[in-house]
This record gives C-alpha cells, structure tokens and sequence, in this order.
C-alpha cells in the first residue's frame, strides 16, 4: 500500500475575539503596546483572547486512489483540515505530508472574472487550479466538450447562466492532473445530470490510481463514492471507517432524537387550546417501542393526544423524514369512524401501520400533527422531527432485494408483484424459454 | 521514481520497506508545517508561478481596459492633465525656477515617476485583500499577487514614458550622454514601485488602517518629493532629509537627463540606498506576515 498524503497531528487553533483576532488598526496596536507594559507592572497576565481549537491532534493516512470523505457539522474543522493539506494555511502544531502533486477545489471557479470570455477563464482557472498553459491548451477541446457549452465559449461569462458557469468551472477543475485532488463540497453544484456525470468522473479519476479527499454534508454522495469516511466533531477526530459505518453513527448522533418523545409538562405539550400531543413513539407489531426494526416487519407510529374543547373535527397525521431531508410519505386518519365526527374531550391514542417490505432502508425522522380538514384546514399541532427510526436493511432474500447485494436507490423499497409470462410455444428453442425465464 | 530502481532490487524488498522507500524517494514531497522550515519566497516555486503570475497581469490589464470606455487613455490622461494643471499655475501664474526646463517637460519629469509608483503602491496595497477569494481558496507563492498588480501597471507607465520621449523630442532636447541615465532611473523607479507594492500588500492584509491612510500620504508624498518644484528651492542644510526620500533622485535624475546637467549623485546614491534596504525590509515584512495571509484577509 502506497501512502499518498500523511497528516501528523495537526492542529489549528484560531483568536476568536480579544485583541489578536485577526486584522488589526493601528489604533489597537497602540493601544495595545501601550497597555502591555502597564499590565505587565500590575502583574497581570497577558490576555490572550479567546481561542478556539479548529483541529485538534487530527492524525491519518491515505493510501493511493481512495476516496476519503471528511463528513462532520459545521464548524467540525472539515475545511481547515483542506485548508491546511493544500497549504492555504499552516497548521498551529503538526504536519502535513502529500507525495506529489495536490490540487485543491475549495470552491468552483476560483478567479472567474466576469468580463472574461469562457475560453479566457478556462486558461485562467486553470492557471490558478496549476495546470500548465500547454497542457489547458491540449486538453481544451475536451474541458469544453464536458461542460456542454461549445457555443458560448468566446462570450464573457458575465453573461452565462449559473448554471453554465458553473459547468464551465467545473469541468476545469475535473481536468487537473494533480495526483492528489482536495474538495469541498464542490459535487453541490449544477443539475442532476452534471452531477452524475461529475460522479462519474470522479470514479474515473481514482481508477486512474489518484487519490481524493471529498468533504460533503451529502450523506449520499459521500456513501456512494467513498469507500472510507472520517467524522470530525469540534477539530477532533471521532471516527474513521468504513463509510457506512461512520455515516450511520453520525446520522445517529446528529439527530439526537430516540424512538419515543413524551412531553409530561403541560406547557411543553405542543399544540393548541383545542388539543395538545402528549406522546409520540415508534413500536413494533408486538406494541413495543423500538429504535429500529427490520425492513420485513410493519412499524407502528403512536401518537398520543388530548382533546380539551369539544366539537372540532380532529385528524392525526404522520410524515416521515429520510436521511437526504426527504419526505417520504405523508399520511393522515381517513376512518370513517372519525372522519366529519366532533371528537369528546379525552385522551387518544392513534397508530399508523406502515406494512413491512415498504420502506427502504435508513434513518426516519417523524414529523407529528394534529388537523382539521373539515369544516376548513387548520393545524392545531405540529411537531417536526420528534421522533425517529432506523429500517435495517437486513439483506433477506423475503425482501424486495431477493438475491441482490448491491446498493439500492428510492426513498422507498416496496415489494411487488412481478408478472412475467412465456409469449413464445412451448417448441421453440429451449434456448429462448431460458432467456425469458430469466428476464 | 521507481522505475530507477533495478527489478532485482525491487524484489526483495518488504512491502513496510517498499511503502517507506516510496515516501522517501517519490517526488515533489509538499510539506505543510508550523515550523517555518518553508523559504516562504521560495524562488523555485515562484518560477514554477510564472505562468500564474502573468496571467494575472495579463487579466488585470486586459479588465481594466476592457471596462472602460477609453480604455489605455486614461493612463495618459492623468499625467497629462496634472502637467498642464501645474504648468499653468505652479509655472505661468506662481513662476516656480525650472532649472531651465520648458514647464511641461519640467512637471512631467516628476510627474511620469510618480504617478507610476504611486499607482503602484495603491494597487500593491488593495492587491492581497482584492484576492481573498484566492488566496483563501488556492495555494500558490502569495507573492505573486501584488507582483501582478504592480506588473500591470507597467503597460501604462510605458506609455506615459513614450510621452516624456515625446516632449523632449517636441522641445528638440540635444541628446547628450546623459540620456544613458534614463533607462537606469526608469528601471529603479520600477524596483522602487515592485518593494513598496509588496511591502504595503502585506502590512495591508494586517493593518487595515493602511487603506484610509494611504490616499492621504501618497498625497503628502508627493509634495515631499520635488515635482511641483526643483530641488534646488530645498535650502542646501535641509536637503538630505529630501533625499531620504529615494524619488527624489529620480525625479532630479530625469530632469538632469534633460537638462544636460550633472547629475545629484548624492541624491541618486541615497536612492539606491533606500533601494537595498527597501528590497531586503520588504522581503522579510512578507514573509513575516505571509503564513497567516489565509487566515486574515
């Protein structure tokens, strides 16, 4: 295994406040050089500021062409850790060691100029990015050819749309030749298409041996292209592993929130005069809570709530959250007990069956409320992200994966019904029965 | 590299031997550290930055005239019109000695100088903090950067230099050898120009006091040095303090190569003094203050 890039205990510290933070006034300095003396007669120790540990005591190796995610919360020290691989800034203890040559892609489009034309700025940020003039020039056709803008290449940029500029500049910045290439948060960028085509290249780059440092809050885009994930929390390493590993107990921790929420205090109950939520949990056929269950079994959502005015028409509605932000389904009481009835003041309790082999597999938050839809629409609670559960994807043959292993896609994984029927006679080559069979 | 070491060799090594022998022999190595073991201004890697740095001379020339209506007039515009300005009420209205120059030629020998330099101390000085979008985003020899702004002035102060040839062609100057001065005093005014724009971009990015307070002292500077009068108004027992200031020799020196006097060596001699120590004081100022550029602008 050959080592590409060596971070020795780094790390950074920053004055956050006091009177060394950053840039100074003369007027400061004075007052400062003035003060020192004085201070220093009354015995008093000098003032440092406050500081803060952007990293601290970070240490790894990355081999040749892996693909290494930095995933964190902001603040973690993602992009000083960059930062100071690609030597924008110099670490406060530590050292940083990279075997050959790096190229950093903080940002898409460093030194753009607006008045410039396409083509001027692709020999620019190329420039600025370290490729060399001959060799921009060698690979021009094909930088423009992968951002799909031919036709607009001599008119200044000023005039694309973000959208194309952005296109343009990335597709530079996926030509640098560096062994080494550092990124952050640069796959955010442009339509869904250039970002699969962008991901694509990425692959490409490491199976050409090259080695990439990514930083993403895209849980997805991280799991997809790395292979190994390091967690920073406040400058401080937490975990360094096998991405699905690292992504699960950071989406964890990240939520902070279990499979039951009971609110026992009148006034932290949420909703209305009308009605207030008491409880919220996740539980098992079996009416057990539970943090996670298996992508074959049914999961109950339980919402317990009080009724304190008669007459309204109340519905209970649920919708969950995946990892990516994404609402999944949205669902609310259509019973027809309860539908148009005016609900008595009392306690009660409503769960909705979500059927097993329906969900795929992940973290779900719960988003919990409290409706009428009738006379009009009004909500009387709302409760985003009270609750939440984990689908384990348990890898069964039951499920909507049969016998494959590989990654799945959708926000849901339903198993359905396949039909499939032979359209050809029974006498026809053996040969495409069999191809048919298997399709 | 690999491929220098014979197979054989190769063979017999462990892959923890192979793995240190690799990070021991493959190149470049780049190396980022608190320790300043880094020459900051390295020159190797500011010439692998060469390309680099022109083209961020070439982007700022081609900007600045491409915006513009005018485009390259304004650099003439502006010595031009302060020439005439000082020709009419500094020499016709107040009558200020010229040492024996016509009016015009005699402001614009002080004129031509000084708006090169202090255009570029101007642009040196707002360069780094202009650039934050790169430099806190891209490494590269920080250097460069108000080399750049200053380099791009050049183009202007070439033209301003073909109207002074100009003048003196127009007021039929005899050429005399101390022509031959000429391209010595431009190219210190040039060096001059390159120290300051490099010393102020740093102290800028430091001190943001310096973007106030410049206008304001290129402003006193200039009537500090002698353009709007000769020298030798200057009682003799407080000219040193004139010299001092390093344009004052080339401002006198041009209008010697004028007026086919003999040149104020004392005062070329303290320029060239102030040349050095500027050269070595920006230097170290910048390197001083280089490391935390990223972290301050």
């Amino acid at each position: 295994m050959e080592l590409v890039v060596k971070v020795q205990n780094i790390s950074k510290r920053y004055q956050i406040g006091g009177l060394d933070a950053g840039y100074r006034t003369f007027r400061e300095t004075f007052a400062q050089s003035l003060a020192r003396p004085i201070r220093r007669l009354r015995g008093a120790r000098q003032e440092a500021g406050e500081t803060i540990w952007a990293l601290k005591d970070v240490e790894f190796v990355v081999p040749k062409g892996e693909i290494l995610g930095l995933i964190g919360h902001n603040g973690a020290g993602k992009s000083t850790l960059l930062k100071i691989l690609s030597r924008i800034t110099t670490p406060t203890t530590g050292r940083t060691e990279v075997y050959g040559r790096i190229g950093s892609l903080l940002e898409v489009g460093t030194g753009f100029h607006p008045d410039l034309t396409g083509r001027e700025n692709v020999y620019m940020n190329g420039t600025i990015l370290g490729i060399r003039r001959a060799e921009i020039a060698r690979r021009f056709d094909e930088i423009v050819a992968f951002s799909e803008i031919e036709k607009f290449i001599d008119t200044p940029v000023k005039w694309y749309s973000s959208g194309m500029y952005l296109r343009l500049a990335f597709s530079v910045a996926v030509h640098l030749d560096a062994e080494v290439l550092v990124m952050d948060e640069v796959l955010s960028v442009g339509d869904v298409g250039f970002q699969q085509k962008c991901l694509d290249k990425m692959h490409d780059i490491r199976n050409q041996g090259r080695t990439i440092l990514f930083v993403s809050h895209s849980m997805s885009a991280v799991t997809r292209l790395c292979q190994r994930v390091i967690l920073l929390d406040k400058g401080q390493m937490i975990a360094d592993g096998p991405s699905n590993q690292v992504v699960n107990a950071y989406l964890g921790e990240n939520w902070n929130v279990t499979a039951e929420k009971q609110w026992s205090e009148s006034h932290e109950q949420p909703g209305n005069s009308i009605v207030k939520l008491l409880k919220v949990r996740a539980c098992t056929k079996a009416g057990v809570t539970t943090e996670s269950i298996s992508i074959r079994e049914p999961i109950g959502i339980e919402l317990t709530y009080e009724v304190r005015q008669p007459g309204h028409v109340l519905t209970p509605k649920v919708e969950l959250i995946n990892e990516e932000g994404f609402n999944v389904f949205a669902t609310h009481d259509v019973d027809e007990r309860w539908r148009r009835e005016s609900r008595l003041p009392a306690r009660y309790v409503s769960t909705v069956w979500i059927p097993g082999n329906f969900l795929s597999g992940g973290n779900l938050r719960i988003n919990a409320s409290v409706m009428s839809h009738y006379p009009a629409t009004f909500t009387h609670v709302d409760a985003p992200g009270v609750a939440a559960f984990q689908v384990l994807d348990v890898g069964d043959e039951r499920t909507a994966r049969g016998d494959y292993r590989g990654p799945m896609p959708g926000a849901v994984r339903p198993l359905l019904n396949w039909d499939t029927e032979v359209c050809l006679p029974a006498d026809e080559s053996a040969v495409h029965e069999e191809e048919l069979t298997i399709s | 590299m690999a491929c220098d070491t014979p197979a054989k060799y190769s063979m017999k090594l462990t892959s923890a031997m192979a793995h240190s022998r690799a990070l021991e022999t493959k190149k470049p190595i780049i190396v980022n550290e608190s320790q300043d073991t880094l020459a900051s201004l390295n020159l190797r890697e500011i010439w692998a930055g060469r390309e680099l740095l022109c083209f961020l001379t070439w982007r700022d020339v081609k900007v600045r005239y491409k915006q513009t209506a005018m485009g390259a007039a304004w650099a003439i515009i502006q010595p031009v019109f302060m020439m005439l300005t000082f020709a009419v009420f500094f020499g016709l209205l107040i009558g200020v000695p010229t040492d024996g120059l016509p009016f015009m030629l005699f402001f614009y020998c002080g004129l031509m100088p000084w708006t090169f330099f202090a255009g570029a101390v101007s642009a040196g000085s707002a360069s780094l903090i202009g650039s934050s979008n790169l430099i806190t985003k891209v490494y590269f020899p920080r250097v460069i950067v108000p080399v750049a702004a200053v380099g791009a002035l050049l183009v202007d102060m070439l033209i301003t230099l073909a109207i002074l040839l100009g003048l003196g062609i127009y007021y039929r100057i005899p050429l005399t050898w101390n022509m031959a001065m000429l391209p010595v005093l431009i190219l210190m005014t040039i060096v001059l120009a390159f120290e300051f724009g490099v010393w102020l971009s740093a102290l800028t990015v430091k001190y943001r006091d310096i973007r106030h307070a410049l206008p304001f002292v290129l402003q006193l500077w200039m009537f500090l040095t002698p353009i709007v009068y000769p020298l030798s108004v200057v009682p003799e027992k407080w000219r040193w303090l004139m010299y001092l200031n390093p344009l004052t020799g080339i401002v006198e020196g041009i209008r010697s190569v004028f007026t086919a006097q003999h040149f104020n060596w004392t005062a070329i001699a303290f320029t060239v003094v102030v040349m050095l120590m500027m050269l070595f004081w920006s230097i170290q100022t910048f390197r001083r203050i280089e490391k935390s550029f990223a972290d301050l602008v």
